[in-house]
């Protein structure tokens, strides 16, 4: 669509935009920061903090810079002493109410609000303390959120987020005037509301008002202590994004210095969640190609399309949102929970450990994982099968704190075995990742051929798009697999729990005629996480999905069933895709929750 | 002007509304525009929006649905008009809205309703009933319907109230787009004042001069005034706009009157020294129509303090000048109050609410100086001491 050029000036500088644009962005184009709070790149604009204002000439009041679209022969300037000083107040009185104990602060050097007050150079404290929740105890019910009203500043980008990009609005603006606050259906706490604990409101909040539950000093206590032996797993996301927490840019690929990081962290061994991302493949493909073996050839009444269930925010979304569809989901427990129980089976035995004194740590982009672990079910080896989940800023922080300078590491290698593992598992990372991982092996065990694209890079399964469909020839089928000849194999992927729900409503209403669906909680998939660095974008989103495609073109092994410890391992102990042990250790069930 | 102020009878005038709206039936909407223009009607909820223009505003939008909205929320503290006017001629309120409905091109209306008045629910709900069956002998499209608020002041700010009635938290939008070109659902939306819609009525019924000869230049015609306080009187008063407040002090007042509080919690505070010197209307003071007159015997500090804890508790709370200014005006003068700031603390705080003015997202917090400001000014010894 063709758009009309408006012409303004902003400090004095002529400036030609599309009709539309706000001033805040406007200002951009000409290289002007305009400070701002509760705008974020990813949700619909607020106008809430007003600490974007801008003086207008002519205008009586302040237009807030991100709120307001630019008009024809508008004079804007972005740095008046009015403004500076409307500014300074605004500033101040978000203080005011804000429990500035940035010392002890959680987000202190990633805060939005003490960014802008240090630009300012606010410290006077003109005005009253208002902090009214500074000696209420923090709501830490749930396992993977952390919420501490005293440092709210009422953006509402949390609300915004678990709104509009999740569907799940867990937060919401309460109350009004001096009382209004964020805060849950019926002032309940976080663990006890329909909160997928995906993490997405942490990523946008500004300060420390949501903020992961962390567990750094519990995994220290736990390195050092010389009962202990400390085995950590890394997810895929990971490697491409640790380097945010040391300047470095999203995506840059950082598998090595984060092996060595953790072997100098004190770990006992450095381990790989994309070994199980390998191995979730051989059990999912093979329950997908026997669902539709049961389907096509057995005409038994099969729960399809398939979804996947690697990611924790979405299967509680399902939980809560689609109890009757649970059908569906694939048993297969995430590889994060596949890790968790080989660790203290098969890989105890192996190097002959007493499970009992193992103690697994994961890496995760996510904070949904932190829940995941403390599932219930999720104790197949007969212990906690991971005992401590940690986020990629955790982690960022733990290497801080033990004085490595992670840049100049030089790269190291995982620790053999459930070290090993191929491209197909470093993209479960990205949106579209799992589905393509399981393509390339699931059309290989049925037709005996790689996947008819080139460099088997599926690249219609692969970008930003909030939902996603492909569809996948089955040609010259194998004798055995010979009732999928010709089948067109139908897949959709949506990442965002909004996306989910288009999906859902589709499967629901009878009107998908998907096979195999991809679903990631969080926007980007795993890249995208919870438990990412932030700030977060679709800038860096993009950037981050780059370099996992990067790394998955430079391994030698690029599809799962070649990874030959995954090989090993059903030799030795699973002996087949959904056998016994798997069906032990490897797989799991659901539980219907309710909507409120 | 002459001394004694000039009353009027325009809004509870009892007339055949259906002859009104019969006779406007028969002319172009632009016509009808025009005349509402000329008259120089401007909207008696307390902002002062030319009338008539917003009716073209809307009227020139392309939308499939557009709608009328009666304000009928009266949240300022003082004002009663509307409560009476919908009593007494609920049927120039309907015929009104039908008016603006024929003029911009929608065939439904609203009247929101403040919380408070739902004892007005069944007179009103037979009073439209009525007034349907006779739109439609006429076979005029238009339907009118009754949202009933929940309470909140802020409400009567027309975006949060359209928001309330689009069952969401009642809380402005940030303007633009205006309701003329983005109202309530996202169609072009006229929101007017219970009163204005009346005037509205009288103006096609009796052209614009009779009016427009009312009055000064910037405010035409005659307003509804609320008056409470240490009056005597206190009541309802169709009043000839362009009075000064001694005019109306000598009228309403008790022989003691300090001080004059114009246009409610959010309007001006005016001293005895000012009345003189002080206009009411658009290029004095404006008021909604609250009028409160106080005497001697009443302490500032506490008129401040009710007006500020009122803001305080009815800011929706979404920014950051409104929400936290409010607190800390209330907070600060208290500080003050009791020696725990300095004086000179009430000049940052009257700096600080010439940001808010400036700075907050809707009407509420941009009003909030207008006490604290005037008071503090006239009365800074009774806040300090």
């Amino acid at each position: 669509m063709s758009k009309y050029k408006v012409n303004l000036k902003i400090n004095n500088i002529a400036v030609s935009v599309d009709e539309g644009t706000t001033i805040l962005e406007a200002a951009r184009q000409l290289n002007f920061t305009i400070p701002t709070l509760c705008q974020h790149d990813d949700l619909c604009v607020a106008g809430n903090c007003r600490v974007c204002v801008v003086e207008q000439k002519g205008a009586r009041l302040l237009p807030a810079s991100c709120a307001t679209p630019v008009s024809e022969g508008m004079e804007i300037q972005t740095n008046s002493l009015k403004v500076r000083q409307a500014r300074k107040h605004i500033v101040e009185l978000l203080l005011a109410e804000h429990n500035a104990d940035c010392t002890k602060c959680f987000k202190s050097g990633y805060c939005e609000l003490q960014d802008i007050s240090n630009d300012y150079r606010i410290g006077d404290h003109i005005f009253l303390d208002l902090v009214k929740e500074k000696d209420k105890e923090r709501d830490i019910s749930s396992p993977s959120i952390e919420k501490d009203d005293s440092k709210c500043i009422r953006c509402q980008r949390c609300v915004r987020t678990c709104d509009s990009m999740q569907y799940v609005s867990a937060l919401a603006v309460t109350h009004k005037g001096n009382n209004m606050r964020i805060s849950t259906f019926m002032d309940k706490p976080m663990n006890d509301v329909v909160c997928t604990n995906c993490g997405q409101c942490i990523n946008r909040c500004p300060t420390a008002a949501l903020t992961e539950r962390n567990y750094i000093d519990e995994v220290f206590d736990v390195i050092y202590d010389p009962n202990k032996f400390v085995v950590v797993q890394t997810a895929p996301a990971t490697r491409v994004a640790i380097g945010e927490e040391f300047g470095m840019e999203p995506g840059s690929r950082v598998t090595g210095k984060m092996v060595a990081a953790l072997r100098r962290l004190g770990f006992d061994k450095v381990l790989d969640t994309d070994f199980t991302a390998d191995l979730t493949i051989m059990e999912e493909g093979t329950e997908l190609l026997t669902r539709l073996k049961e389907a096509l050839v057995d005409g038994k009444e099969v729960a399809l399309p398939m979804l996947t269930s690697c990611s924790p925010g979405w299967i509680k979304f399902q939980e809560h949102m689609y109890p009757d569809l649970l059908d569906n989901l694939s048993t297969c427990k995430s590889p994060q929970q596949m890790f968790g129980p080989l660790a203290k089976t098969y890989y105890a035995e192996k190097i002959n450990k007493n499970p009992a004194d193992m103690v697994v740590v994961s890496i995760m982009p996510c904070t949904a994982k932190k829940f995941e672990a403390e599932r219930p079910e999720m104790r197949g080896s007969g212990y906690k099968d991971v005992d401590y989940v940690l986020t990629t800023r955790e982690l960022g922080r733990m290497i801080h704190q033990a004085g490595i300078e992670f840049e100049k590491l030089e790269d190291e290698k995982y620790d053999s075995i459930l070290g090993e593992s191929t491209g197909a598992a470093v993209i479960f990372g990205s949106t579209g990742g799992v589905m393509e991982a399981a393509l390339r092996t699931a059309y290989e065990i049925v037709t005996g051929k790689e996947v008819p694209f080139t460099n088997i890079n599926i690249k219609p399964v692969r970008g930003m798009e909030g939902v996603k469909e492909a569809s996948v020839k089955i040609k010259d089928a194998k004798p055995e697999w010979s009732f999928l000849e010709g089948v067109d194999v139908n897949v959709a992927i949506a990442h965002g729990l909004v996306n989910a729900k288009i999906l859902m409503d589709k499967i629901k209403s009878g009107e998908a005629n998907y096979h195999f669906i991809e679903i990631m909680a969080c926007p980007g998939g795993c890249i995208g996480g919870g438990g990412q660095p932030m700030p977060t974008n679709m800038e860096i989103r993009k950037k981050r999905a780059a370099g996992i495609y990067e790394e998955d073109e430079a391994m030698v092994l690029r599809k799962s069933h070649e990874n030959a410890e995954v090989t090993e391992i059903y030799k030795s102990f699973l002996h087949e895709p959904l056998g016994h042990k798997s069906h032990d250790l490897l797989h799991t069930h659901y539980t219907p929750r309710k909507r409120q | 002007m002459e001394n004694k102020m000039k009353k009027v009878d325009l809004i509870f005038d009892q007339v055949d509304h259906l002859a009104i709206l019969d006779k406007s039936l028969q002319r172009t909407q632009d016509e009808i525009i025009l005349d509402v223009i000329e008259s120089g009607l401007r909207g008696r909820g307390g902002a002062g929006f030319p009338t008539g223009l917003k009716w073209k505003f809307a009227k020139n939008e392309e939308a499939d649905q557009k709608y009328v909205i009666c304000n009928a929320d009266e949240g300022e503290p003082g004002t009663f008009k509307d409560r009476e006017i919908l009593t007494q001629v609920p049927d120039k309120v309907l015929a009104g809205m039908a008016l603006c409905g024929y003029c911009i091109g929608a065939t439904e209306g609203y009247i929101y309703l403040r919380a408070e008045y739902n004892f007005l629910l069944p007179m009103l709900h037979k009073a439209i009933d009525k007034f349907h069956k006779e739109l439609k002998k006429r076979d005029f499209d238009f339907s009118i319907r009754i949202c009933s608020g929940s309470g909140a002041y802020v409400c009567g700010e027309e975006t949060a109230l359209m928001e309330s009635m689009e069952g969401k938290r009642g809380e402005p939008r940030n303007k633009p787009p205006f309701p003329t070109s983005s109202g309530y659902l996202g169609k072009p939306t006229s929101v007017n004042n219970v009163e204005t819609l009346v005037f509205a009525l009288m103006i096609a019924q009796e052209g614009p001069t009779q009016f427009k000869e009312m009055g000064t230049f910037d405010s035409r015609g005659s307003k509804v005034f609320s008056v409470s306080g240490d009056t005597p009187t206190p009541g309802i008063f169709e009043l000839e706009l362009g009075m000064t407040l001694e005019q109306f002090v000598n009228e309403f007042g008790d022989g003691d009157t300090k001080a004059v509080q114009v246009g409610g919690a959010s309007g001006f505070c005016v001293a005895r020294k000012d009345f003189k010197n002080t206009l009411i209307g658009f290029e004095g003071i404006p008021t909604g129509g609250s009028m409160m007159l106080f005497n001697s015997s009443r302490s500032m500090y506490n008129i401040l303090n009710d007006y500020l804890e009122f803001m305080e508790e009815e800011s929706c709370g979404q920014c950051t000048p409104c929400r936290v200014g409010c607190q800390q005006l209330v907070k600060g003068i208290e500080a003050v109050k009791k020696g725990v700031k300095p004086p000179a603390y009430l000049e940052e705080l009257q700096k600080l609410s010439d940001t808010m003015r400036i700075a907050s997202k809707c009407g509420l917090g941009q009003s909030v100086p207008n006490p604290f400001n005037s008071i503090i000014q006239n009365f800074r010894e009774e806040i300090i001491y």
